[in-house]
């Protein structure tokens, strides 16, 4: 068995949109075929969601839409509150402590220095009015460094391995094509080397040759950083290229998890076989 | 019966509480004083009362003032450096009618000195207070429009947004670009507002005798700088926060070259020259250089 602490380990986090009742959790899941509640209307975003990610790991959540693994993604890096469960992060209080307990301002340390989060829509996590330079720099001037030079030296090296044009360092985002916003919202979030990254659904509403360079960007940032990272996508394609274990959720619950490769060939529940027919 | 005390009944007489607020106003704002100092740079909300001025006038500086003064004051009031300003005239004739407290010009008399956009270039001492007048409190108010997310920033500690915003003004203009209000942190944690005064000023605020207290009457919300307690404005390493620069000049009038100048320029002739900001200083940095034979 494994015995090495996680990196990253998530304990039964539940997430419920709505005044909530005893029989939310119940009576929804892939059992229910639903995550609403039919008896409070409550909407159950996740519930019992557990998992574990190793350093250096690319862990993958795929599910297809509304089944929850933003939900999981957001509630770990604080823009969403749990209504219940408890994380723990190698790096925080050497795993002892709780993220989801602690106070908005150990919050904030954590967003800012211990996690980097890629979203689906640049716009939520870029200033789109300000220059891409001052985007990364944000980062950076969060964990303190106040040296002008150094900050504007680090976007430009950052830009460079994220293939962005450095002559456009001063243009805000807006300016920029889909898939160049993309890997400036990478670029922002790797700046201050957090121990793990978040992607949430990245390649979406991308076209497929932008979509795999930003893959190969994310394969290579892997294999030179050896960063963790959760990659949250309802594309098995883009999942099978990154991740090397698998979770597959359903209606706010983990129904299988695994080797990616176990999943993709041999998948044991019915819904991740529907899944992967279907893909295939 | 003292001349001050006559002046208190006399007040009374003509229908005004001592200071013109009531005891519960002042209340409110002496219990919200206290958080505020305790709490150096946070901005406490208090219950902002009417006044026979209007609101942006200096309402919060002057409910501070009235909240504060005793009958043993003695007054200052300055707007922008003069004693002789309109809204500093009325202000402190307002505040020696409803108190009968004595004023003066002269910043080492005073105990309480009410404020608007400058520090007084006299050093201040711990027996004295600084009441700011503040137009906006909120240093957040350019880089967030939301008023509840700015709480939850400053709640977070969650300096972000202002620091890009300094980092952009470099990129765009090769340096900080604010010229009056610039952000600082007080005891390493709170971003604030120093009120408009100028660059210059802002070093004077920094581990200080003096207590400041900064009152925003539209806005509702009173904070503090208590005395030694660190005042940092926000800069990088390399580009390190500086005061105005006058290349050397000196004010035409006292020839003094270690205040802030205002420029002015001649009708006829075209030509700049300046003049302290401060009057008071002025005037004694003038009647110091008659004395000693030099010229201005």
């Amino acid at each position: 068995m494994d015995t090495v602490p996680a990196l990253l380990r998530i304990d039964a986090l539940t997430k419920i949109h709505g005044a909530g009742c005893d029989a939310c959790v119940a009576l929804t899941g892939p059992q229910a075929g639903a995550n609403v509640c039919p008896r409070c209307g409550s909407v159950v975003a996740c519930a019992d969601v557990s998992l574990e990610v190793q350093a250096g790991e690319i862990f993958g959540i795929v599910g297809e839409s509304g089944s929850g693994k933003t939900t999981v993604l957001r509630c770990l890096y604080g823009d969403e509150a749990p209504t219940s469960g408890r994380a723990y992060l190698a790096p925080f209080d050497e795993g002892r402590a709780d993220l989801f307990a602690a106070s908005p301002q150990r919050r904030y340390y954590i967003r800012t220095h211990l996690l980097g989060m890629v979203y689906q829509s640049p716009a939520l996590g870029l200033r789109m009015d300000f220059s891409s330079g001052a985007n990364i720099a944000e980062r950076l001037l969060v964990v303190g460094d106040r040296h002008f030079g150094r900050i504007r030296g680090r976007a430009r090296a950052l830009l460079e391995r994220t293939e962005v044009p450095f002559a456009r360092i001063d243009e805000p985002p807006r300016r920029f094509s889909g898939g160049m916003q993309q890997r400036v919202q990478i670029a922002k979030a790797l700046a201050n080397d957090p121990p793990v990254l978040l992607f949430d659904e990245v390649t979406t509403g991308l076209d497929v040759s932008v979509q795999a360079r930003v893959l190969d960007l994310i394969r290579e940032l892997r294999r030179r950083l050896r960063v963790a990272m959760i990659v949250v996508s309802h594309d098995l394609g883009v999942i099978r290229l990154l991740a090397q274990r698998t979770a597959v959720m359903k209606d706010g619950r983990i129904v299988e998890v695994g080797l990616t490769d176990q999943i993709l060939e041999d998948p044991q529940r019915p819904y991740t076989q529907l899944l992967v027919s279907a893909q295939l | 019966m003292s001349v001050r005390e006559l002046a208190r009944d006399a007040a009374s007489a003509r229908g005004y509480n001592f200071a013109y607020l009531d005891e519960h106003s002042k209340r409110e704002v002496r219990r919200r004083l206290l958080k505020a100092v305790a709490i150096p740079g946070h901005q406490v909300p208090f219950a902002s009362r009417e006044l026979p001025i209007a609101r942006g006038w200096g309402t919060g500086g002057l409910q501070i003032t009235l909240a504060l003064i005793g009958p043993d004051d003695v007054l200052k009031v300055i707007d922008q450096g003069s004693d002789d300003s309109v809204n500093a005239v009325n202000l402190r004739a307002l505040i020696a009618r409803t108190t009968g407290v004595w004023t003066t010009s002269d910043a080492r008399d005073a105990t309480i000195i009410q404020t608007r956009h400058r520090v007084p270039e006299t050093p201040m001492t711990a027996a004295q207070m600084l009441v700011l007048q503040v137009p906006d409190p909120e240093p957040l108010r350019h880089v967030e429009s939301g008023e509840t997310r700015r709480r939850r920033m400053h709640a977070e500690g969650d300096y972000s947004a202002i620091w890009v915003h300094l980092f952009e003004d470099v990129v765009r203009w090769g340096e900080v670009t604010a010229a009056s209000g610039y952000p600082v942190r007080v005891h390493g944690r709170y971003v604030m507002d120093p009120t408009p005064i100028p660059r210059w000023d802002v070093p004077k605020l920094d581990r200080a005798e003096t207590l400041y207290l900064f009152g925003a009457g539209r806005e509702k919300r009173l904070y503090a700088v208590p005395p030694h307690t660190a005042v940092e404005p926000l800069e990088f390493d390399d580009l390190p926060f500086a005061v105005e620069d006058f290349g050397g000049a000196r004010c035409r009038r006292c020839g003094s070259a270690r205040s802030f100048l205002n420029a002015s320029y001649d009708h006829e002739t075209g030509e700049r020259s300046y003049v302290c900001s401060d009057t008071d200083y002025c005037e004694r940095c003038a009647a110091t250089a008659l004395l000693s034979g030099e010229a201005p």
